[in-house]
């Protein structure tokens, strides 16, 4: 409890989901249900960016192409 | 055969979570710990409807649905790492019945208990760095944009060469800019690497996520022991003072999310 300067406000989702989507430990195992990390992070990004914006109209920077 | 699908939070090792009554997981269940294989697993009951594999899929596309689950998730994991070292399982980790949740302790008995040894006693911080956004490029006056009732002040027109000299201007002060900007990413995890006892780099975030401006060009976690989180957290704030044409920013402390994989460069996705 020494140093919290910025760390009191509300997390930012984005911050969240870096942890909870990339990090976090990965069960395999029958019983237990598994996501499929890289994938994960794709369809929420795709989601994230429209419901953030809906006048965006590509996720992905126009500038890269082959990313898709 | 209808089992209860238990929602995976964190792992701890056994008898050393007092979960709180009141605390509330995904979906406002209760939450509660299995324990087995001298470690507990902390869990709250989900609807099938919800959590099943196919239903689970779908929902994670739901950004309001992935939004409280995220927050759920993270709230109970925060409230049990005030307590002990808790070892954050990945957004979604679902199993069936208690049985399956003994089963996982059980499978992952080995690393669990590796993990929570090296990452007892510490937490994680996160520091982005951001360059501050480009002056808007003061839109080079077109060349001849005039409209031809115009009379030809001093200002008003340039031209071409003039413009394309502006543009060129623009474009390399913008190179350099986004190069110190890179120079001080490097400086600051560069830092702060050696005074962290380990440290991970996550993707930029985007600017459309984040709703920050300028671009995010560092993104790293920093895994600090709780004694020396007073002296990291200056050594970031020296940094945010010195650091010019770029923001620095600090997020944490976390449970050690990002830590808990297999050792950096080892993290391959399937």
């Amino acid at each position: 409890m020494t140093a919290e300067p910025l760390a009191q406000r509300q997390i930012a989702l984005v911050d969240l989901l870096d942890r909870l989507l990339a990090g976090g430990v990965v069960v395999a195992g029958n019983l237990t249900l598994r996501i499929a990390d890289v994938d994960l992070v794709r369809i929420d990004l795709h989601a994230l960016i429209s419901s953030v914006n809906e006048n965006v109209p590509s996720p992905w920077e126009p500038g890269e192409e082959g990313s898709r | 055969m209808t089992e209860t699908l238990h929602y995976a939070y964190a792992v701890v090792p056994e008898g050393r979570a007092d979960i709180p009554e009141e605390l509330r997981g995904v979906a406002g269940a209760g939450v509660r710990t299995v324990a087995g294989s001298g470690l507990a697993a902390v869990v709250s009951p989900v609807s099938a409807a919800d959590f099943d594999e196919q239903p689970l899929r779908a929902h994670l596309e739901d950004m309001r649905w992935l939004e409280a689950t995220a927050r759920g998730h993270q709230q109970v994991v925060d409230a049990v790492a005030a307590q002990t070292c808790a070892l954050p399982l990945r957004l979604a980790t679902v199993c069936r019945g208690e049985e399956g949740v003994r089963r996982m302790l059980a499978t992952g008995r080995e690393h669990f208990q590796e993990t929570i040894r090296a990452l007892d006693g510490r937490h994680e911080w996160g520091v982005k760095v951001y360059a501050d956004p480009a002056p808007d490029p003061a839109p080079a006056a077109a060349p001849a944009a005039a409209p031809s009732g115009t009379s030809g002040g001093a200002g008003g027109r340039i031209s071409g060469r003039d413009y394309l000299r502006q543009r060129r201007a623009q474009r390399q002060s913008r190179d350099a800019s986004s190069r110190r900007a890179e120079e001080w990413a490097r400086t600051v995890h560069e830092t702060l690497g050696r005074s962290a006892e380990d440290s991970r780099l996550h993707r930029p975030q985007d600017a459309r996520l984040s709703g920050q401006t300028g671009e995010n060009v560092l993104n790293g976690a920093y895994l600090v022991p709780h004694e020396e989180a007073g002296a990291f957290t200056a050594l970031v704030g020296g940094l945010a003072d010195r650091a010019e044409g770029v923001r620095v920013q600090l997020t944490g402390p976390w449970a050690p999310y990002s830590f808990t994989g297999p050792p950096s460069g080892a993290g391959e996705g399937a």
